[in-house]
């Protein structure tokens, strides 16, 4: 079946064949557009029809629905099933079927509780002022304007779950520009298809699978974006204000004095930062800092983590996933390698793996859980955030802590005392702050990440109206 | 020689001749440059008696155009121009010194077989051309004119440094690219709302999208593109044609530098997949895709592989120099009847990052 599918670009909803195309593992065909086409596109403006905010939270609302559990179109004379979408993203991206699941239930959540989540990001925003541009809060006159009317987003590939983060401006009446990320293609399409089935309006939905210049273009046109990139990328775009940039996350768990020597306590905490999603989100931690027992820890999470082996896809027990670019897998490999043989990091997962950490199960690679014990937060080993359950774990005095930090998308900060809580609270480096016993990969989405969207997609304006 | 039935088997013949008599004129102390009359002396074999046709070509080593960079100009100059004044067009030169080739008239013989090919429709004759490409030490900047003089018109210019365009691009002042982009553009557009009777415009394809991202071409008369100074995928070239250009205007890409000539392509229809096959201006030029391995071997029909370019001319003799371009060989069409090269990009295109520019 694979074979015929190709799955076309979405230009405001109409959809278009491109002549180039790119092969995809599992066989299907995906178009591939040029930059020019992009950018023409976007810079031609709209005149499209945006239903009221409350019009299009039901239309979420029912996407949601549609996503979790219909038959959905997915290329001329083809539908797609659920499991079809399980068996597509799980092909194509080595994740296993109960990841896909998991972030697929992510975001169809996020679409069934839009109403709260713009509530959350709107501070109680009563949804008529953004269709009216103009109303009252809390008594307080307020005025809002779009700062686009496209928000283009440049999508990874390492989680169906990833894309919760774009939809909250469909509901905010803001047309998108969606680049998918080479191995999953199908979760924004799937989106995209459950939204024009719940009646979203087509002009509002576009679909460009490019290269890096068709990226570019996005980035460059739109009045904003996302963009979701690795270090190098995200350097590239830091000074534009226009581009909400998420690179790697560096999340970290902070061990606090008075938690320290509980730390058993807090183990399965620790597993779920660095393993959940199979390690592959920026809200997964990349590094433990404890003040007491870092030894003792690092051994007891290399072994909990060391039950995690590659499996067949569809095993339920699979957690951890697979890389779709063997030679990704094979650099990674050898960088951790590298940096281990500078003196102070030992690799504590070799104790309880049995051979290496790069294996191979069914034709594809996969990297075991590695937990890297540094003696020092300067160990290069020690500021790494990789797509797998990698983590390093650091002992540091609690007073040190903060100083050492570092920009920190998800701090998992253990501790009770009130005046380091307020210390964390204070510091600029932290994007999400997690105050007691949560992993760092547990998201509420009425708070901001990296940045709230409803702030980033509107301004408010300073009003006066004569009486 | 009596003319063959087969066009293949005709112009492969032509071919031939025109090599023995090439190598003849290039080999011989008569009327050969020194750099190639020194070589053959070292060589071990004669390439006057050896060389007989295509084929033979691969006795002779890959070439390489650093020298053309590296060595003084006048080793190149044929006994026989001695003393006649030349032209020096340039190609690279990005940073540090560029690669040269001399010229007498071969870049005005290459534009006026290049008009022959042309459809009076799209490039009315008479009327006048706007040049919005790469213009200073560059062969295009006189060819395009003489194309248009040659036609019945005149033509526009505007300065266009590409030199600086890949300096921005690699320095990642990506804003600096963009600005020098718009201000290429702005030049352009206000030529054309100007000057009302230009129809035919030659430029890139980058600088062509920006000019249609603010003007319709069409709207300002222009009813033919000549685009030519980097590959253009099929995508690209359907875009072009169809959103570009609005499906009115007419759309040829071509294939050429400084080293070769002017290699045309094949009309442009979706029912081939507006896949561009170029076909070398053959004899002057031969066009042959070869595995990247062994440059020795040419590749199947339909299989990738690094273009080799042979140039063949009284002024300028350049046996086998792989190109920084790899493509998809084709067989000899009725209009063309030799192979041709078809979607060419750049070689390793696939594998790693490659500056292009507006350029």
């Amino acid at each position: 079946m694979s074979d015929a599918i190709h799955l076309p670009a979405l230009r405001r909803g109409v959809t278009y064949r491109s002549v180039d195309a790119l092969r995809l593992a599992n066989g299907a065909e995906i178009s591939q557009v040029n930059s020019g086409l992009i950018r023409r596109d976007l810079l031609r403006g709209t005149a499209a029809e945006r239903p009221p905010v409350r019009r299009m939270i039901a239309i979420c609302r029912e996407a949601g629905a549609r996503f979790r559990s219909a038959t959905l179109p997915l290329c001329e004379g083809i539908q797609q099933s659920p499991e079809d979408f399980l068996s597509q993203v799980a092909a194509t991206g080595g994740l296993p079927r109960t990841l896909i699941r998991a972030g697929m239930e992510r975001v169809a959540k996020v679409l069934d509780d839009m109403e709260q989540i713009l509530a959350g990001l709107s501070r109680g925003l009563d949804p008529a002022v953004i269709d009216d541009g103009i109303g009252q809060q809390a008594g307080i006159p307020v005025s809002y304007h779009p700062t686009t009317e496209v928000l283009s987003v440049v999508l990874p590939s390492n989680s169906p779950g990833v894309n919760a983060l774009w939809l909250p401006a469909i509901a905010l009446r803001t047309a998108v520009a969606i680049k998918p990320g080479r191995d999953d293609p199908w979760t924004p399409w799937r989106i995209i298809q459950a939204l024009l089935a719940a009646g979203c309006p087509a002009e509002l939905l576009s679909f460009y699978p490019t290269d890096h210049e068709g990226s570019h273009a996005l980035l460059r046109t739109a009045g904003r974006s996302l963009l979701f990139g690795d270090a190098a990328v995200a350097k590239r775009y830091a000074r534009d204000p226009r581009v909400e940039i998420h690179g790697p996350g560096h999340s970290k768990v902070l061990i606090g004095a008075d938690h320290a020597d509980r730390w058993r306590d807090h183990l399965d905490l620790l597993v779920k930062s660095v393993a959940a999603n199979s390690g592959r989100s920026c809200i997964n931690a990349s590094a433990i800092v404890t003040h007491a027992h870092a030894d003792v820890l690092a051994h007891a999470l290399a072994e909990r983590l060391g039950s995690m082996r590659p499996r067949d896809l569809d095993d339920p027990a699979a957690d951890l996933a697979g890389f779709s670019n063997a030679a990704a897998a094979e650099l990674i490999d050898a960088a951790i390698t590298a940096g281990l043989a500078e003196p102070g990091a030992a690799d504590i997962s070799a104790t309880y793996r049995a051979g290496p950490r790069l294996v191979v199960h069914r034709g594809r690679s996969y990297l075991l859980p590695t937990v890297i014990r540094c003696t020092s937060f300067d160990h290069p080993l020690a500021r790494k955030e990789y797509p797998f359950p990698y983590c390093a774990v650091v002992e540091l005095p609690q007073a040190g802590m903060l100083g050492r930090l570092g920009p920190t998308l998800v701090v998992s900060a253990l501790s009770d005392d009130p005046v380091w809580r307020r210390q964390l609270l204070a510091s600029p480096l932290i994007q999400r702050l997690n105050l007691g016993a949560m992993a760092t990969s547990h998201v509420q989405w009425d708070q901001p990440h990296e940045g709230n969207l409803f702030e980033f997609l509107y301004h408010r304006r300073a009003v006066q109206v004569a009486a | 020689m009596s003319a063959s039935p087969d066009p293949v088997a005709a112009a492969a013949s032509r071919l031939d001749e025109h090599l023995r008599e090439m190598v003849d004129w290039h080999f011989s102390p008569a009327t050969g440059s020194p750099f190639w009359l020194d070589w053959a002396r070292t060589a071990g074999w004669d390439p006057r008696t050896d060389i007989r046709t295509a084929a033979d070509l691969s006795r002779f080593p890959l070439f390489d155009d650093d020298l053309l960079r590296d060595l003084p100009n006048e080793v190149w100059i044929p006994k026989a121009y001695a003393g006649r004044p030349f032209f020096v067009f340039e190609t690279g030169g990005t940073t540090g010194m560029p690669k040269q080739r001399l010229s007498w008239t071969d870049h005005l013989h290459d534009y006026t077989e290049f008009s022959s090919t042309l459809d009076d429709a799209a490039f009315p004759p008479g009327s006048h051309w706007l040049m919005a490409g790469p213009t200073g030490p560059r062969r295009l900047r006189l060819a395009i004119e003489h194309l248009a003089q040659l036609r019945g018109g005149s033509c526009y210019f505007l300065d266009l440094d590409p030199r600086w365009v890949k300096r921005c691009i690699a320095a990642g002042d990506f804003a600096q690219a963009e600005a020098y982009k718009y201000h290429v553009v702005d030049q352009a557009i206000t030529i054309l709302r100007h000057r009302r009777n230009i129809r035919c415009l030659f430029t890139t394809p980058k600088i062509l999208e920006a000019m249609a991202e603010r003007t319709s071409l069409p709207g300002l008369g222009i009813a033919g593109v000549f685009c030519g100074g980097t590959s253009m995928t099929p995508q690209t070239v359907r875009f072009l044609a169809e959103e570009v250009l609005e499906g009115v205007a007419r759309f040829v890409p071509t294939y050429g530098n400084t080293l070769m000539g002017l290699a045309c392509s094949l009309p442009l229809t979706a029912a081939n997949g507006w896949s561009v096959i170029y076909h070398a201006p053959q004899p002057r030029a031969i066009l042959r895709v070869v595995d990247p391995a062994d440059p020795a071997r040419t590749v199947d029909h339909g299989a990738w592989g690094r273009v080799e370019l042979t140039t063949l001319t009284r002024e300028f003799f350049m046996p086998r120099l792989l190109e920084r371009d790899e493509a998809r060989r084709t067989p000899p069409s009725s209009r063309f009847p030799w192979d041709g090269v078809a979607d060419v990009r750049p070689f390793g295109a696939q594998s790693g990052k490659i500056i292009e520019g507006v350029y």
